[in-house]
């Protein structure tokens, strides 16, 4: 185990001398309606092109997953789990009927009841979740991209510059997530910039400004930290166990997330890879492996010769 | 005003303490919990891939591996014929390398997005990608195969030839191996997990590959040393793919399943025969082309296969999550310690 150490700062670390700091997202899904504001609001101010409308029986998931045209992305899963089931504040020993005959004139303080019974039915239970890009600590995609096309900004976040990029498609099989993609009638590679632009006019996300339920929590990444923490510890004391953070990690396979999740299940039920490894962490032992392997050939093709002896 | 503004206290936001999933009323215990699924139990988001998977396309990038492996080779055959005085077959294989290189180029440029932005590949210099290390190896080893080439066709500047020739002689090995390390550093399971097999998987099939080059354009009586070559691609190739397969344990699957499975026994069985058949045969002019061509077609055949079983290990989840999650569990198990997080201390290999 290694010890907790000094948080990776990615800006100073790309040479930023006075910078802003880290900005992030948390999102809570535990409070996401699913109602695909930040899909909107992120197409909208984006100008992120559409890409068809396709039913895909996944529950209300009409998106899929995130790719070059969707930058955040709402995941929907049913369980037969317990849970999700609120206490709507019902009492069952008051006689609905009686109170029906009441009519319109229902006392005020019986207000807000409604006259149906909670089935007790199967466990079930709605998890949503709006993914994003996680603006890595550690972030495969800019690690390999060979134009210098993606780039880490002031604020700690990963950004694509679409006047350099020219398509060679390295990022997208090196993201651990699953993020970023091609737009094949563009060609370029494309994906979240944590609203860059807006950022720089001390705005926040346009995912963040309209998640009606604060969901989405933009902010300094730090503080951010703290508060999810707080989340966790309020939500295990309410007696929701399986409550956890994702991303939240420093220490973890990509440095920790710029972008983290609290979720009520195993990470890889949303989408997410349960132990993400930036595969640039292995590149000095590939690049070793390569150099011997090379090595190998030269001693192969001298040997091929020295064998065969003069002229034969 | 500060960017964290408007998002205040904990106090200020009620709705971010909502208690949602939580289960104040009647708990319904009659079912009787299901036991948690084991840790190695895999599950997906509907089974949609983790990963994004690679957007090469084929023949594009196969192709780009195979010539670059074949150009490499080439290079060092040159070389050593030249220095051997096997003339024609040095100069076979300096064509042929140039040949390789130039056809290698031209289909990475046709893969990308933006081909007329392909020099944006020379605008920095950036050890943690690959593939502009790659570029600036092809800028360095073009010229030289191509020098080497030009003076062997025109009989022009020997001198400079022979040094353009020693020049790419050194830079080829690097060429043929390179291209390993491009695919490895990725997620794409079975080329990632693979990466400390694939430059010899490579580099093997590359040598065999300007083997068949070799039998296939030298004069009788000067083909020995290709035939050697061939021996030592094909059992490098083989016995690197071996461990690798050992090692990878599932994630391993897609280099003997489907289409790319096809291919990599393709590659292997026509390498193997190449190679027999070169030393069987070797009185036979007709059995020492058939050896040449079939060590060529092997060697695209290997990097298909290859490629084509990256591509199946990014389109199913299960060769993402299932090697993650018995990650973790090892972990676990080693450090007794928390569940549900990973510990980068432990690599996954090295
Ligand atoms: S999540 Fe993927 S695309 Fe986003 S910063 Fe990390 S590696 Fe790059
Ligand atoms: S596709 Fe564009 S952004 Fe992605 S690695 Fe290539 S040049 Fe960089």
């Amino acid at each position: 185990m290694t010890t907790a150490r000094e948080a990776t700062d990615p800006a100073a670390e790309s040479g930023y001398t006075d910078h802003p700091p880290r900005m992030g997202f948390f999102t809570d899904t535990t409070v996401c309606i699913g109602c695909k504001a930040c899909e909107v609001a992120c197409k909208e101010w984006n100008a992120v092109p559409a890409d068809g409308l396709d039913l895909t029986g996944m529950s209300y998931d009409n998106t899929v997953g995130l790719g070059a045209n969707t930058w955040r992305h709402v995941a929907f899963i049913e369980q037969r789990k317990p849970l999700a089931a609120q206490d709507p504040g019902l009492h069952h020993d008051t006689d609905v009927l009686a109170m029906a005959e009441h009519g319109s004139a229902t006392q005020p303080p019986e207000a807000g009841m409604t006259p149906t019974t909670p089935g007790s039915g199967d466990d079930f239970r709605w998890l949503m979740a709006s993914d994003v890009c996680k603006h890595c600590t550690h972030a495969a995609c800019l690690d390999v991209c060979p134009t210098g096309s993606l780039f880490r900004t002031e604020f700690g976040t990963v950004v694509v510059q679409e006047d350099i990029c020219n398509g060679c498609g390295y990022c997208i099989p090196a993201c651990p997530y699953g993020v970023i993609d091609q737009r094949p009638d563009d060609g370029r590679a494309w994906k979240c910039t944590l609203c860059y632009d807006r950022l720089g006019e001390g705005m926040e996300p346009a995912c963040a400004k309209a998640c009606p339920t604060d969901s989405i929590q933009f902010g300094p990444l730090d503080e951010l930290r703290e508060r999810a923490q707080q989340r966790v510890r309020q939500l295990h004391e309410a007696g929701v166990g399986e409550a956890r953070l994702y991303g939240d990690d420093p220490d973890d396979g990509v440095g920790g997330d710029g972008a983290f999740f609290l979720l009520l299940d195993e990470p890889e039920v949303y989408g997410f890879p349960p132990d993400p490894v930036v595969t640039t962490r292995d590149l000095p032992s590939m690049w070793r492996h390569v150099g011997a392997a090379a090595a190998t050939l030269l001693a192969g093709a001298a040997a091929a010769f020295l064998g065969a002896g003069k002229g034969r | 005003m500060t960017m964290s503004d408007g998002h205040g206290s904990l106090a200020a936001r009620p709705a971010r303490e909502a208690t949602t999933g939580v289960n104040t009323g009647r708990r319904r215990g009659r079912r009787g919990e299901q036991p948690v699924v084991p840790d190695t139990q895999f599950t997906s988001y509907y089974g949609k891939p983790i990963i994004n998977g690679p957007v090469w396309k084929s023949p594009d990038i196969p192709a780009y591996l195979f010539l670059g492996g074949l150009a490499g080779g080439s290079s060092l055959l040159a070389a050593g014929a030249q220095l051997t005085g096997r003339g024609r077959l040095a100069a076979v294989t300096k064509v042929g390398a140039f040949g390789a290189i130039t056809l290698s180029l031209g289909a990475l440029v046709h893969d990308l997005g933006r081909p007329a932005r392909f020099l944006n590949m020379l605008r920095v210099f950036k050890p943690t990608s690959p593939m502009n290390m790659g570029s600036w190896l092809l800028a360095g080893y073009g010229p030289l195969a191509g020098g080497a080439a030009a003076s062997a066709v025109t009989g022009k500047l020997p001198k400079a030839g022979a040094a353009a020739t020693a020049g790419a002689a050194l830079t080829g090995p690097a060429v043929a191996a390179y291209t390993a390390a491009l695919v490895s550093d990725t997620a794409v399971p079975a080329w990632h997990d693979g990466h400390r097999e694939l430059p010899y998987v490579f580099v093997g099939s590359g040598a065999a590959g300007a083997a068949g080059l070799g039998l296939l354009g030298a004069r009788q009586g000067e083909e020995s040393p290709a035939r050697n070559l061939a021996l030592f691609g094909t059992a490098l190739e083989l016995a690197a793919f071996k461990r690798m397969e050992k090692r990878l344990g599932m994630v391993a699957e897609p280099y003997r399943a489907g289409r790319a499975g096809l291919l990599v026994r393709a590659g292997e069985t026509l390498a193997a025969a190449g190679a027999a058949g070169s030393v069987l045969g070797r009185r036979s002019r007709v059995a020492r082309l058939l050896s040449g061509a079939a060590l060529l077609a092997g060697s695209a055949c290997t990097k298909w296969g290859v490629f084509e079983a990256g591509l199946t290990s990014a389109e199913d989840p299960k060769y993402t999550v299932v090697p993650q999650r018995e990650r973790l569990l090892r972990q676990n198990h080693a450090g007794g310690g928390e569940a549900q997080r990973g510990n980068p201390a432990v690599p996954q290999s090295g």
